[in-house]
């Protein structure tokens, strides 16, 4: 299995990663090679065999319905990049 | 003092012989003397090790604290230390201080340890090699021309250079094991959901595991010890009770059922590691062990199979890293898109962009079910394998690595061909197994790593089998030249 690069650029929009033209490149034949790697996983009839998404097979617990977490909005807007009145600042969205 | 294990420190603390604060400023010497030439670690914490050792004192003065007080250790630095950098080894995180503690390092400064600093690793935990971090590969301090390992590798090189005296690791693919076998050090992975991720930055989700880092099975143990045990705030954390894994060491191995897989001993193995590995296997059966030949028919598969789990659960993982809400914000965006675009662009390094676009390409529409469901199916039939082996054989043994510590750049190049040499320590993750990797005898001066696999929670077991071979051997405590 190969991409193509326009593929790639596809997936990196999709990520959210700008790729200059030459990375797209690189990152096409890197790609391609990765999936050359899991295109073995073909080879194995998995009908009838479960998916595994907890390595033990658990559930994740629930908790109560209840508040659990105080108020720390000033502590983690601290490390912000830009915030203003308790708020995330980020370029326009709407004109 | 650095040559000595974690109990006899203590008790040179309690006795008076030394003070933690003389302990620690050993350490912190020993870190500006050496580790210019290592790179192992990203942060040094100099003042708060300092400040933490004194309180470590006072509590000794007044027979307080328990065995790991006033002990200088070093975290990987992807645990969250409030108030301290945590880089996790990228530029994305290179100005982050973490507003709070990761529960392992909340446990450990409970247990009164030091902590020297935060130690370098690949970034985002991803790499064999140690060769990703934003802040410099690491070296071997074996061999400075080879790699550390990864992605806990200035973890093993601080340990093996004796640059602290435990560190902690984690462990998606290898990254504890790997490291641990290239330096010549003791690491062991827990069982999925043994320690608690909270504060640990996520990787992959389903595989991450903590673990210590240490010169023996028996200040691992100690290590552990602190860092196990249910978490409420990790929603995967196990409510298992935790054993006291220091008591159980000394436990004959008498009998012991080590199953050898023959798949761990194939083509790619190289062959002064083989005989490595096989002669440590021997001191096992001369201590009264019996072996049986085991199959994990499903191996093969493991590589390809978390080259599809890691990084789908890494691109969502990842996904947090917006330019917004902290981390590294690209100048001057244009529009919010170009925001966040530009910020993950220039913020991630090349291995982990691959394994991002690889991610969100096997989740993408259409593709989920060829690639992600497939390989959660496979992941099913590896773990399987284990189940069946261990319903034979108490432990598993065989290589933690097919070869020693590889050149720097070798494989940097080929991104391939680094992902291969997790070969043995994969499946483990993808089973949610522990396992641990102990030096056996060197191959041209390079340290080989035998690893020991065991059934789920069976760490105690393992800490035992490994510590009665250190019982036997000094690999553990040969020391790399200049250290």
């Amino acid at each position: 299995m190969s991409f193509d690069q326009s593929e790639v650029e596809k997936i990196a929009h999709l990520a959210r990663v700008a790729i200059s033209n030459d990375e797209a490149q690189h990152l096409t034949a890197d790609l391609s090679r990765i999936l050359d790697l899991v295109a073995v996983m073909d080879e194995v009839d998995t009908s009838g065999v479960a998916a595994m998404a907890h390595p033990l097979h658990m559930t994740q617990r629930l908790r109560a319905d209840v508040v659990s977490e105080t108020d720390q909005r000033e502590r983690y807007q601290q490390i912000a990049p830009a915030t203003e009145d308790g708020l995330y600042l980020v370029p326009r969205v709407i004109e | 003092m650095h040559n000595k294990s974690i109990i006899r420190l203590s008790a040179g603390l309690r006795s008076g012989d030394f003070s933690s604060v003389e302990l620690t400023r050993h350490y912190l010497q020993r870190i500006h003397r050496l580790d210019k030439g290592l790179n192992s670690f990203i942060t040094v914490t100099e003042e708060q090790a300092l400040a933490q050792a004194q309180t470590a004192d006072k509590l000794l003065a007044a027979g307080e604290g328990g065995v790991l007080t006033g002990i200088p250790i070093a975290h990987k630095d992807i645990f969250c230390t409030q108030g301290v950098r945590t880089s996790c080894g990228s530029r994305m995180l290179d100005d982050f201080i973490s507003p709070y503690d990761a529960t392992v390092v909340e446990r450990l400064a409970g247990a009164g340890v030091v902590m020297l600093g935060k130690t370098n690793m690949d970034e985002f935990a991803m790499g064999s090699s140690n060769e990703t971090s934003y802040y410099g590969a690491v070296k071997n301090p074996w061999n400075r021309l080879k790699v550390p390992g990864g992605s806990s590798g200035g973890s093993a090189a601080a340990m093996a250079a004796r640059l602290c005296a435990a560190a902690t690791g984690t462990d998606t693919g290898g990254s504890i094991r790997q490291p641990a076998a290239l330096c010549g050090i003791t690491g062991i992975k827990p069982t999925y959901g043994r320690v608690s991720r909270y504060g640990m930055i996520a990787f992959a989700s389903s595989l991450d595991q903590a673990g210590p880092m240490a010169a023996s099975a028996e200040d691992a143990a100690l290590m552990l010890q602190a860092m196990a045990g249910f978490d409420q705030r990790d929603s995967t954390s196990m409510q298992q009770q935790v054993p006291d894994y220091s008591g159980t060491l000394n436990d004959s191995l008498q009998g012991l059922k080590i199953g050898i897989p023959k798949e761990y001993f194939d083509a790619g193995l190289d062959t002064g590691v083989r005989q490595s590995v096989e002669q440590a296997i021997k001191v096992y059966t001369d201590m009264g062990a019996e072996l049986r030949e085991v199959t994990l028919p499903n191996t093969g598969l493991a590589v390809a199979t978390y080259y599809v789990v890691a990084p789908a659960e890494c691109s969502s993982n990842l996904s947090r890293f917006d330019g917004v809400r902290f981390g590294y914000r690209c100048k001057d965006p244009v529009d919010l898109e170009d925001l966040y675009k530009r910020s993950r662009a220039e913020g991630f390094g090349d291995e982990v962009k691959r394994r991002i676009l690889i991610g969100a390409y096997v989740l993408s529409a259409g593709y989920y079910d060829a690639y992600y469901l497939k390989a959660q199916k496979l992941r099913h039939l590896i773990s399987q394998d284990f189940k069946q082996a261990f319903d034979e054989v108490d432990v598993i043994m065989g290589p933690t690595s097919p070869t020693t510590a590889f050149a720097m750049g070798e494989k940097s190049e080929d991104p391939v061909s680094m992902y291969l040499s997790d070969v043995y320590t994969i499946a483990t993750n993808m089973a949610g197994l522990p396992g641990i990797s102990i030096p056996c005898a060197p191959v041209d001066g390079m340290p080989v790593g035998l690893q020991i696999i065991g059934n789920y929670f069976d760490e105690a077991r393992l800490l035992n089998v490994a510590h009665q071979f250190q019982q036997q051997t000094q690999w553990h405590q040969q020391l790399p030249e200049e250290v």
